[in-house]
């Protein structure tokens, strides 16, 4: 679990609520800085901005798509396992 | 069973069908089944391949890098014990050897460029400029398509190690722990390399927004 220590009893500035992002989209912030966290996003439009323009980002990522490989890579490594099988 | 067919000039190569399932594949290599290797290679070989120009950082270098994967894993393949996914196992044979082959230049060259934070704070720690909105219009079907085939252009334009963490975690979709143990990392090292590749894309996504709207 991320701990903010012994500025969890301070209201959240910008920069801290920024830096904690990451591991509050990994489920892993501890219960009062998710709740302080949450208490920012709450009143913060730039900072909710940021945190659904990372969310948009990764969702992304999830859909980026890698090319189909061509046959004339497959027939290369396949060839590769023949050698490699003839020994 | 459904067959593919690639004819080649030194005969056929066959491929298994997609719903083969990687366990039942691995096992079918393990007693010398060319259409199981091949129906790995089918399925894993592009991914390998970004993961290996993450890491390496050049093309060439990466494909001899996933060469090299791909015959540790039929040399290797008894030695898979299904204690992890195939895919997890081939990234971690993958990373072992690039790391090895990928020389002491490249490696320094490339493990601090733009590696520090994109966003800019006052010294209050408030937004020095705030970000602009957009996520709203990312409801749009169309601009959502578009953004997850620039993402994927935009890749190359972080430096190594935080590729390596964004392609492992949000393209991949493994979690921290094993991304870190993948890596040699700390949980912390992989958590701060994951925020400023994030951060660094969203960046440039909202460039690319700014084209768009």
């Amino acid at each position: 679990m991320m701990r903010l220590g012994r500025r969890r009893r301070r209201a959240l500035v910008c920069r801290d609520a920024v830096a904690l992002m990451t591991a509050y989209l990994d489920g892993e912030l501890a219960g009062r800085d998710r709740d302080r966290l949450d208490a920012h996003l709450a009143g913060c439009p730039h900072c909710a901005e940021y945190l659904a323009q990372l969310r948009v980002t990764i969702d992304a990522l999830g859909r980026a798509d890698v090319e189909d490989l061509g046959d004339d890579a497959l027939r290369e490594f396949v060839g590769l396992y023949r050698r490699w099988q003839a020994g | 069973m459904l067959v593919d067919a690639i004819h080649a000039g030194d005969g056929a190569v066959v491929v298994c069908s997609a719903v083969d399932g990687d366990a039942a594949l691995v096992e079918r290599v393990r007693g010398g089944d060319e259409a199981a290797f091949a129906e790995l290679v089918r399925r894993y070989q592009p991914r390998l391949l970004r993961l290996a120009e993450a890491t390496v950082g050049n093309r060439a270098v990466a494909e001899e890098a996933c060469q090299d994967t791909w015959l540790a894993v039929v040399r290797g393949v008894d030695r898979f014990e299904g204690r992890s996914s195939f895919k997890t196992w081939l990234f971690r044979v993958l990373l072992n050897r690039a790391r090895t082959n990928a020389t002491r230049e490249q490696r320094a060259g490339h493990a601090t460029r733009g590696d520090v934070d994109v966003e800019e704070f006052d010294a209050n720690g408030a937004w020095a400029v705030p970000p602009v909105p957009w996520s709203d219009q990312v409801d749009d079907r169309l601009v959502a398509e578009h953004l997850a085939q620039r993402v994927h252009d935009l890749l190359p334009a972080l430096p190594d190690q935080q590729r390596q963490v964004v392609v492992l975690r949000d393209v991949e979709g493994l979690d921290a722990a094993d991304v870190a143990h993948l890596l040699g990392i700390t949980d912390g090292n992989q958590r701060v390399l994951l925020h400023r590749g994030r951060a660094r894309l969203r960046e440039l996504l909202a460039a690319e927004m700014g084209r768009v709207r």
